[in-house]
């Protein structure tokens, strides 16, 4: 725990730092999010009225930044994140199935975060490799040629991690 | 100069008009749902997110909208071709796919202007039907939203963040998912609005109405065992009468009073006989601080929505507001104190009712802090336009009914009491009573300089060899400019009054809808109704009201003495954001 409260103040730490970098611009509210989701995973409450507070900005307008752009986040990811392609060339090859197996086997629907914080299922539109298709994405590694089989293939993987 | 022509009628207009006001310049009527101008607050909103008033333009293959078009050299424009009035239509109906039906119970009813346009274009049978947004509803306890009747238009958006700078209401998601509300799906309780209510008074539709009291004070008039006293605000008797085809601004006092008594409350009394009181124990408050040169300015303290919003943007400045409550606040605990001994009731049994032109005095209201021994000082608040309604729901003619007194002894106000409903009205009348206690008289009765219109006025005055350096601000993002300037001591002032609402109580959240136009003439009109008001009354000066003197003199005894501060005066808190 005491680990975690470290890794919390050292991502604010790092966060104030970019906003330094961009002059506490507001300008700068999107690029500050995206750093913000990279450091934090997620876009929590208490991180927006931070962000909201640092770049002088009411934290409605952060929040409606937030809500607005299905890339960020309110949802604390798990560990590892499942990224399923739903994109044209992936889903004409059946990705929605493989997403639906994945459901199915980790007990979750898209967009959430199993019980014990492990995994992440989400899905994206063309990671830009339809040569693959269907195209799974596991924390950045990319699994092609994917199939309902597969699925169980992909997960024992991490087992034990 | 730009020459146009609008439906075959040749106009010059100067660059930089919209069509839209060059439609108006020749008395055509084209329609606005998104449109809003704050004349009194000088902002606009205008982002044509609900294309109503597309109008059509000769050479050009789209409509565009005539609120956010400006006129060009030879444009040859037609506000109600077929074109125009089918795509409208359409429109209409497609605004009306997603909105629920229910005109006959929404608070709106009769003022809404989507109903008020599907009335007008004909729109009885649509043919498209579909989902409503259900979600992100709120019956909070004084201000209800129900986005499933919001049309985005964003003007409670401008509202809360442009003019009041509080920014509270926002867009949130996306698509049709799509509302408007406070951040993280938070209520409106649990974030620092002030309940101004401005963004109530500039929706179009139902989807921001005030939580209504109505029922419950009905139910207190027919108990018995109760007595139900109702006091009146200063900017109500200016504005009641627009609910009843009267002219803007006209002064409505006695119908007012005949209409309350009709209704059955027990006595019928006036805020503007607190307001009095008000004005001794604040000039009090302002001299004391004046002779000892410290926490200067002092801050009027009678806008329950500029309190709010001191405690939530500025705690560290929560010291230099007056400590008086407000005038109706103060008559609430006189009326539980005084008035109960006098008339050997239980205050137990005392009910008072406060009709006010503001929704932020239904929060005031519930403070715990405005109470004695549990019992609230005011128990139930109505605005103007709820007391319309129960004048209409009691079946009186308004207009037939005779002009009636308020009653004695808390009926009784001076001019400078009356004043307060409009900005610069408090400071003008605290003013007056500070010339009447250094000099015993009043050389200037009014100060024409703080009757403007402007949201903030400055203005000095020399009264008995002191020099004070005056301000006013009304809306609440003037109130920000004032305690910037303050806080980071660029400028000194010596007595600084504020209003939340552009204008002051003349033009509260809970003043009749008026087409979502907070013009100077409305606004004018009202505040020229006060100043007559205070121009007829015989007394103008609050010391000289008799009935306030007999009440220091039987009851609270010195000005800003122990018992005045039990009763009159309250504290306030900081409440920095969690």
């Amino acid at each position: 725990m005491a680990d975690n409260q470290e890794k919390i103040s050292a991502n604010y730490k790092a966060l104030d730092q970019f906003i330094e970098d961009n002059n506490y611009s507001s300008h700068d509210l999107i690029a500050v999010l995206h750093e913000a989701q990279r450091l934090f995973t997620y876009l929590p409450e208490e991180v927006q009225r931070h962000i909201a507070k640092k770049l002088s900005i009411p934290v409605s307008k952060v929040y409606g930044v937030v809500s607005f752009y299905s890339f960020f986040t309110m949802n604390k990811k798990g560990r590892f994140v499942i990224n399923v392609c739903l994109g044209t060339a992936c889903f004409v090859r059946g990705s929605d199935k493989i997403l639906a197996e994945f459901e199915e086997q980790l007990g979750i629907k898209c967009g959430e975060t199993t019980e014990d914080g492990k995994y992440t299922l989400t899905s994206l539109r063309c990671v830009g490799a339809c040569g693959l298709a269907p195209v799974v994405q596991v924390n950045g590694k990319t699994y092609g040629n994917a199939t309902v089989e597969t699925v169980k293939e992909i997960l024992a993987e991490y087992q034990e991690q | 100069m730009v020459n146009i022509k609008i439906n075959d009628i040749d106009l010059a207009v100067e660059e930089n008009t919209t069509i839209l006001q060059a439609a108006r310049k020749l008395n055509i009527n084209i329609p606005t749902l998104c449109h809003l101008s704050l004349h009194v607050a000088n902002e606009k909103n205008h982002n044509s997110s609900c294309r109503i008033c597309i109008v059509e333009v000769a050479g050009r293959r789209n409509l565009v909208p005539a609120c956010s078009t400006y006129c060009q050299e030879g444009m040859d424009i037609k506000t109600h071709s077929l074109r125009v009035i089918n795509a409208r239509r359409t429109i209409l109906e497609l605004l009306l796919s997603d909105h629920p039906l229910e005109c006959v119970t929404c608070d709106k009813n009769g003022v809404c202007i989507l109903q008020n346009l599907a009335q007008k274009y004909g729109i009885t049978d649509n043919p498209y039907k579909g989902e409503l947004s259900k979600d992100n509803t709120e019956e909070g306890s004084i201000i209800k939203r129900n986005n499933a009747k919001c049309i985005l238009c964003g003007a409670c958006e401008t509202v809360c963040s442009k003019v009041q700078t509080v920014s509270i209401l926002g867009h949130r998601g996306r698509g049709f998912k799509t509302t408007i509300g406070p951040a993280f799906e938070l209520s409106l309780e649990n974030t620092p609005c002030t309940f101004c209510g401005q963004c109530v008074s500039v929706c179009p539709t139902g989807a921001l109405t005030q939580t209504s009291s109505i029922g419950k004070v009905w139910k207190l008039l027919s108990d018995k065992t109760k007595h139900v006293v109702v006091q009146v605000a200063p900017a109500v008797r200016v504005a009641l009468g627009e609910l009843f085809d009267r002219p803007l601004g006209e002064v409505v006092t006695g119908k007012m009073v005949a209409s309350l008594r009709r209704i059955g409350f027990e006595k019928v009394f006036d805020t503007d006989f607190a307001a009095d009181v008000t004005v001794l124990e604040e000039s009090h408050e302002l001299l004391e601080r004046l002779k000892e040169k410290k926490n200067l300015p002092i801050l009027t303290s009678c806008c329950p929505g500029w309190i709010n919003f001191i405690e939530h943007q500025f705690p560290d400045l929560v010291s230099i507001p007056s400590s008086c409550k407000s005038p109706h606040e103060m008559f609430g605990s006189l009326v539980k104190s005084y008035y109960a001994e006098k008339m050997g009731w239980d205050p137990k049994d005392i009910v008072v009712v406060s009709i006010m032109p503001c929704l932020a005095k239904k929060y005031e209201a519930n403070r715990k802090e405005l109470s004695q021994d549990g019992l609230k000082d005011v128990d139930y608040v109505l605005t103007t336009r709820e007391l319309g309604k129960m004048i209409k729901e009691a079946g009186l003619n308004f207009n037939d009914l005779p002009d009636e007194d308020f009653d004695s002894p808390l009926g009784e106000s001076s001019g400078a009491g009356v004043i307060f409903g409009s900005s610069g009205g408090v400071i003008e009348a605290a003013l007056r009573q500070i010339q009447y206690d250094l000099t015993g008289e009043v050389k200037n009765i009014e100060f024409t300089n703080l009757h403007s219109l402007d949201g903030v006025k400055i203005s000095e005055v020399d009264i008995a060899g002191n020099h004070l350096r005056i301000a006013c601000a009304s809306g609440l993002g003037n109130a920000r400019y004032l305690l910037e300037l303050i806080k980071s001591k660029k400028d000194h002032f010596d007595a600084i009054e504020i209003m939340a609402c552009p204008g002051g109580c003349v033009s509260g959240g809970g003043q009749p809808f008026h087409k979502r136009k907070l013009s100077k003439t409305i606004v004018k009109a009202r505040r020229d109704g006060l100043l007559s008001e205070d121009r007829n009354k015989s007394i103008r000066i609050s010391s000289l009201n008799q009935q306030v003197n007999t009440l220091y003199k039987e009851y609270i005894g010195e000005i800003g003495g122990e018992r005045a501060h039990k009763l009159l005066h309250t504290v306030f808190f900081s409440k920095e954001d969690e």
